[in-house]
């Protein structure tokens, strides 16, 4: 937005005579008081956070959030290091029955500990630096992946990484595509492709063929361009499907793992270009769509919370998750109907960032509408690696005990394909439990457009 | 395009994921919206019908026979006696044998984390040998950690009560507990996944640990009780370690707020709903509704973080609560229900909301939507707000759960009623 559309108060009836002088000084950081308030402390956060549930260390979120915000208005008080153990669930956010905003009190809080308590020296720092900058790393990787995928996997590069950065050893660092998602979608021909084969569908629908509403752009974050590419084609196979252009918009990371890190300047700078970018897509008539769903939760939840760029407000009214979007505005169920797919046996996890956008069930409502297919709903637990939490050699352990629940569960199903939205909740899945997982996305792909072998 | 169900419920505690359950029983597709967790988490587990009558005698004993006597506008005299007998009937088949109480009409007496004796109609099974009025010498036991729990206060409050048996407490450590403000959950957890802990005798696993601790402060006495942390998932098999390696019988009592025996009962629902087939969405709030301007609710607005989403129904059930669970609210001026804004009657003047004595007769535990006997709210006119909503649990008014001890009763009487006319309605 320029300067000159600057929303004004003009058109507010009866403010004529009323002209507000400022009393107080402009506050510097955000108020959270009437948040603390609300808290009566009846401890239901405690009882959903799934680190307080297995790590002795740590506190659990009603200390984090409204107790050591109090404890804060004393001058001598350093925000408590335990802080940095939270691994950015938001579960407390939708377990609060009064409103405490939680998660907001705890970016501020992990924010002002990186800030001021940690040294910039420290392996941690920088450990948690690279973690939540994964996006600065990947497109080294992406241009040499045989490379990257080689020398990640190389025993002798997890020891180094382990002792050195103290990144969990036992993990397996994720494949890097050999070609990326904007890559391939340039070579594909970009929007302009986009464009003629939404038309071609409306066409073949019997629906008019110029439509300027049927556009989207598509946040497609970092995972789905670099590691699980067919995540961001199934979405723009799908979209087309129903007739929708689909634009991709340039884009920086969601700023989940760094709100995460306590990152918050890193966040702010990757949020700004986001908003920016995003704001001018909204400007030519597409929604936001996300097929990640920490992505989503991000834009919508965070960026409001904690920053105020012109047009955040906007992205966050105009951001939708990609399966919930065709819910509400097409008929995906009935459009489902009577289709197949290959695979039909999955166990479904709903990772945490969907449960805090009401989207938990909306993946096993969706896939009982295709013929044949049975997905388990592998229960209501985390999976425990939350982002880069898992990734961290001294939360490995926390991160596996925190997963069993649901590794027990996928492994009690009929299934050996799991299901989730999240990509880092994907790698916990595989990782515990050995199996192939999917994406929603790649299910609809499967059953409305089939798989195709790859486009050109 | 708005997402279809049959029967939708807002609310998803007690009443709520009763009335879903009923509706679905009609074979109808039922879908039940929660915003925030429910109160179910700071409930103690007890499904109390009632306890004492609104003007405070008791305890009663037969809750059926009182409930004749209740006055006018009463959510138990607005759906009748009969109602509340098939609606704890309907409890008793969810529950199977994870409750007990259905083999008499009488009320149990429960022992509470103070001391006291609760009446009440059903009980989760891990309180089943601690009754008050089973004549049997008791060790409760407290931790130094678990500062809600004073077992030797409790134990003496018993006794002063006039508790037919002798009640002895000890206050002991926790095995495996290492901060003071360890989470509820995280004693659950220990005794849930036999954690391995280090006690003086060495590592050893956390049932066994605790049953040491405890044995060596038992004497003669035949039964054992517990603060309700003896595990979630697991918590019939913890308890028959613990009964095992103790030689006597072992019960919870139940807690405040966050409550286990609670949110096991909350967990026992859920599963009932996915059995049932119900939809669930969670996390998000109904901010807003739309009429078919024929005094229909046409659909309602689920606000998704922004995106606000239709969902239509034919018919819709209001389970939101009352004003701790915020069904119900208050501003300076006014007391309202925030949905659909129905009619709740209220003294215009804030200082006759309450009186003086805290626990005097509080006009404001009465606050609540006044329905007609299909359970729709009705508006100043005494006609219903709208033809397709219902009303039920601690979203009405006319009642003091509290002080009658009649909540869970509430919520299980009116969500049946509901449920079932909602889904037969719906299956029209």
């Amino acid at each position: 937005m320029s300067d000159a559309e600057q929303p004004t108060d003009d058109h507010v009836p009866g403010d004529d005579e009323f002209e507000p002088i400022q009393v107080f000084p402009e506050a510097e950081e955000m108020d959270l008081r009437p948040g603390a308030d609300n808290c009566y402390k009846c401890s239901t956060c405690d009882t959903n956070c799934p680190v307080a549930e297995v790590d002795d260390e740590f506190p659990g979120p009603k200390f984090q959030g409204p107790e050591q915000w109090r404890l804060k208005r004393q001058d001598d008080h350093d925000i408590d290091d335990s802080v940095m153990k939270c691994s950015n669930c938001m579960r407390c956010d939708s377990a609060c029955p009064s409103e405490v905003p939680l998660s907001q009190m705890h970016n501020t809080a992990r924010a002002e500990y990186v800030e001021e308590n940690m040294s910039k020296f420290s392996r941690e720092y920088w450990r948690n630096r690279m973690l939540s900058n994964y996006r600065q790393l990947a497109p080294l990787a992406a241009t040499f992946p045989r490379t990257a995928n080689f020398v990640m996997g190389l025993s002798v590069t997890k020891w180094m990484g382990e002792k050195v950065l103290g990144i969990a050893g036992d993990r397996d660092f994720p494949e890097f595509a050999k070609t990326t998602f904007r890559e391939w979608w340039a070579k594909r021909g970009g929007n302009a492709t986009s464009r003629e084969r939404a038309q071609e569908a409306r066409a073949e629908r019997g629906a008019e063929v110029q439509n300027e509403d049927k556009r989207i752009a598509y946040f497609h974050g970092c995972y789905s361009n670099y590691n699980t590419t067919e995540v961001g084609k199934a979405l723009v196979r799908v979209f087309e499907h129903f007739g929708y252009e689909v634009m991709i918009p340039e884009q920086a990371c969601s700023g989940t793992p760094m709100f995460a890190n306590g990152m918050l300047d890193d966040a702010r700078r990757a949020a700004e270009t986001n908003v920016r970018e995003l704001s001018a897509a909204i400007e030519d008539g597409a929604d936001i769509i996300a097929s990640c769903t920490s992505c989503s939760m991000s834009l919508r939840q965070e960026y409001p919370e904690l920053f105020d760029f012109d047009g955040t407000e906007d992205v966050a009214e105009n951001t939708w998750e990609a399966v919930e979007y065709l819910r509400v505005h097409e008929d995906l169920e009935g459009e489902l109907e009577g289709t197949q797919v290959d695979d039909t046996n999955f166990a479904y996890h709903a990772p945490c960032h969907s449960r805090n956008q009401g989207l938990d069930g909306q993946t096993m409502e969706v896939m009982s509408a295709i013929d044949g297919v049975e997905a388990e709903d592998v229960g209501d637990s985390c999976s425990g690696i939350s982002g880069t939490y898992g990734w961290k050699e001294e939360n490995y352990e926390t991160s596996m005990k925190i997963g069993e629940e649901m590794f027990d569960h996928m492994e009690d199903a009929e299934a050996t394909t799991g299901l989730t939205e999240c990509p880092t909740c994907s790698m916990q899945m595989e990782h515990g439990t050995g199996y192939e997982i999917q994406h929603t996305l790649q299910v609809l792909e499967a059953a409305l457009v089939g798989t195709e072998l790859e486009e050109a | 395009m708005a997402i279809e169900d049959d029967v939708l419920v807002i609310g998803g505690g007690l009443a709520g994921a009763t009335a879903a359950l009923t509706a679905a029983e009609e074979g109808v597709q039922v879908r039940l919206v929660t915003h925030k967790q429910s109160t179910l988490r700071h409930a103690s587990g007890l499904i109390d019908v009632l306890g004492y009558t609104p003007a405070g005698e008791g305890p009663i004993v037969d809750p059926f026979e009182a409930l004749a006597d209740l006055p006018e506008g009463h959510p138990y005299e607005r759906v009748g006696t009969e109602a509340v007998r098939e609606a704890l009937s309907f409890f008793d088949e969810i529950a199977g044998d994870a409750y007990s109480g259905g083999h008499t009409a009488s009320n149990a007496l429960v022992p509470t984390h103070g001391g006291t004796v609760k009446p009440t109609a059903r009980y989760p099974v891990s309180t089943a040998a601690g009754l008050a009025s089973v004549p049997e010498d008791t060790l409760l036991v407290g931790f130094e950690t678990l500062t809600d729990f004073d077992a030797p206060l409790a134990a003496s409050h018993l006794e002063a009560a006039g508790a037919p048996f002798s009640a002895r407490g000890v206050t002991l450590t926790f095995p495996g507990i290492v901060r003071d403000d360890a989470k509820i959950n995280r004693y659950a957890h220990l005794l849930d996944h036999e954690e391995t802990v280090q006690t003086g005798a060495g590592e050893t696993s956390a049932r066994e640990a605790l049953a040491a601790t405890v044995d060596a402060h038992l004497k003669d006495e035949s039964r054992v009780g517990f603060p309700a942390i003896l595990g979630d998932d697991h918590a019939a098999d913890v308890r028959a370690d613990l009964e095992d390696a103790l030689g006597v019988d072992v019960f919870e009592v139940p807690m405040g707020p966050p409550s286990l025996p609670g949110m096991r009962l909350e967990d026992m629902l859920y599963d009932a709903l996915g059995d049932a087939g119900v939809r669930v969405t969670s996390g998000v709030p109904v901010i807003d509704y739309e009429t078919d301007g024929n005094g229909a609710i046409e659909h309602v607005v689920v606000d998704r973080h922004g995106q606000e989403v239709p969902y239509r129904a034919e018919q819709y059930v209001l389970a939101t609560g009352g004003l701790v669970g915020k069904g119900v609210r208050s501003e300076r001026e006014r007391v309202f229900e925030p949905i659909f804004d129905c009619h709740i009657p209220h003294a215009a003047e804030r200082y006759d909301w309450f009186v003086e004595d805290v626990f005097g007769e509080q006009p404001y535990a009465r606050f609540g939507l006044v329905p007609d006997r299909e359970l729709r709210p009705l508006g100043e006119d005494d006609d219903p707000e709208f033809s397709n909503l219902r009303a039920v649990g601690g979203v009405l008014g006319g009642y003091d759960y509290a002080a009658e001890k009649s909540g869970a009763g509430v919520s299980l009487a009116t969500g049946y009623v509901a449920g079932e006319r909602a889904g037969t309605e719906a299956s029209r």
